[in-house]
């Protein structure tokens, strides 16, 4: 127990005095893993609509998909990722493996289908009359979809919150494809596993909690947008 | 939705460009697979600085197992080795791998157990006799069963022993890193065989001792090795060159002398650049 609390105290410490090398790996994993939850919105949030709002044969089949997609394990993802942007593998030329851009590529895979999913069940969960009433007043079909986003904001919320809490503190992939580089690739879970097997026990709870703490401001800011308005 | 979509993509622009992107030359990235315990010891991270400052290079330090790094030399992922699984390492140079094959330093392993130590194993002079008994009492024995240099030398000690230990209910594998492995022998209260540098490291929280040690078979040697640019041509042989010169070059040898002397009470690597494997411990 005694570990539990040195832990506490270093995070607070290391919070506080401004330790030049965590708050370097703080600011970079929210920028990876912030950036990679916004190609995730762009691509979950497009399909997640469309898929919700059209009819077509295989629908369902898509769809189980993009739920299995959502149990993704990341570090098969990592893998994945990593065979094919090795040196002599068929992305090879790009030469980004072991850089912040093969991380971002590989949670933005992580993420993509967690927020295609709840994305998916959002905007189906409005009641189909809506549409018809909105078209009836005589809007466009884009004018439609931006309603019924709007009218899904809450559970749409949801999905960014999920998305970005399933990369931040995911390690697998992120230690595969990034290699933990001091000072380059290094996140917080990539230094805390490191941390761990240097036997370093209460730095590794100290970065634990310090994630935490910026996951949990994240999620306040998003959760206060999300309930400025309570629905009808 | 397109509005949505348009900022999503405005600050995804903003923030890839506040990515770092290397913008220097592709030849000034060396990839360094290794071991874990020279990145675990903290080892690395007192001579890659110095060599990245003096060379200009930029290394990218993957720490995985010796069987893991060796395997991603032979596909050419990897521009230069720094390892420890003798056998498996000759193995890598006769497969035409690597290229240049050099002693860096060595430190030793030792086998640690419980203080009560129910196989009765303290003192034995020879590593396989105490493999022996801890076998033949049944005492349990955590493996890191991960294809690494630790792992090799084990079934080396194994097989010196002449015991049959693979599906015996005695003998366990983790499938983790030194310090994991080490942390569940400290919990479940059994033997294992770990490297000097990081037992010492993690011994505050483990409650684990020094049984048997000194044997010749116990010696840890570690090389490195150039990833042959012959046989994968988009390997960056300037610079793993310049890497494999700098581990043996003077300067650093007298660095990895007195490393962890100040926090361990005694170096956790002895430097052995242009000595023979056979003078080694004597």
């Amino acid at each position: 127990m005694d570990i539990i609390l040195d832990g506490i105290r270093k995070a607070f410490h290391l919070l506080f005095t401004f330790d030049a090398e965590v708050l370097g790996i703080t600011w970079f994993s929210l920028k990876v893993s912030g950036t990679a939850t916004f190609i995730s919105l762009f691509f979950g949030m497009s399909v997640g609509t469309v898929v919700a709002l059209t009819q077509f044969p295989g629908r369902k089949f898509v769809v189980s998909l993009i739920n299995t997609g959502m149990a993704l394990p990341p570090v098969v993802v990592g893998l994945f990722v990593t065979i094919f942007l090795w040196r002599n593998g068929p992305l090879g030329f790009m030469e980004i493996l072991y850089t912040p851009a093969a991380m971002i590529i590989a949670q933005a895979i992580i993420a993509t289908p967690i927020v295609t999913g709840i994305s998916l069940a959002a905007m189906q969960q409005l009641p189909k009359k809506l549409r018809l009433q909105i078209l009836a007043l005589g809007a466009t079909r884009l004018q439609m979809v931006r309603i019924l986003v709007r009218e899904a904001r809450l559970p749409l919320l949801a999905a960014v919150m999920a998305g970005f809490g399933g990369v931040i503190s995911e390690v697998g992939a992120s230690i595969m494809v990034g290699g933990n580089i001091k000072g380059y690739t290094r996140v917080l879970t990539t230094a805390t596993v490191m941390e761990t097997s240097r036997g370093n026990f209460d730095i590794a709870i100290a970065l634990g909690i310090i994630l935490l703490i910026f996951a949990y401001m994240i999620n306040l800011v998003l959760t206060q947008i999300q309930q400025r308005e309570r629905p009808r | 939705m397109a509005v949505l979509s348009l900022m999503a993509a405005g600050i995804f622009m903003a923030a890839v460009s506040a990515i770092p992107v290397d913008a220097a030359p592709v030849q000034k990235n060396i990839i360094l697979a290794t071991t874990t315990s020279t990145q675990d010891s903290g080892l690395l991270d007192v001579l890659i600085p110095v060599f990245e400052k003096k060379r200009g290079y930029f290394v990218k330090t993957i720490a995985v197992g010796s069987g893991q790094a060796m395997a991603m030399g032979a596909k050419g992922e990897a521009d230069v080795l720094l390892v420890h699984s003798e056998a498996a390492e000759k193995k890598f140079m006769a497969d035409g791998n690597g290229v240049n094959r050099r002693l860096v330093m060595h430190n030793d392993y030792i086998i640690v157990g419980p203080p009560g130590d129910p196989a009765g194993i303290k003192g034995i002079k020879k590593a396989s006799e105490a493999f022996k008994k801890i076998a033949a009492t049944g005492s349990i024995f955590m493996s890191r069963g991960d294809n690494s240099g630790t792992h090799a030398k084990e079934k080396d000690i194994w097989k010196a022993a002449g015991v049959k230990y693979e599906g015996e209910k005695w003998y366990q594998q983790t499938g983790l890193g030194m310090g994991q492995t080490l942390a569940v022998a400290a919990e479940k209260k059994t033997y294992t065989l770990a490297d000097r540098g990081t037992y010492l490291a993690l011994k505050k929280n483990l409650g684990l001792d020094i049984l048997v040690e000194g044997d010749a078979i116990l010696l840890n040697v570690y090389h490195v090795i150039e990833v042959n640019p012959k046989k994968w041509p988009k390997v960056n042989a300037p610079g793993g060159k310049a890497f494999a010169d700098f581990m043996v070059s003077k300067g650093t040898q007298d660095i990895i002398k007195t490393f962890g002397v100040e926090k361990f009470g005694s170096p956790l690597f002895f430097p052995d650049a242009g000595k023979k494997v056979e003078d080694l411990g004597k």
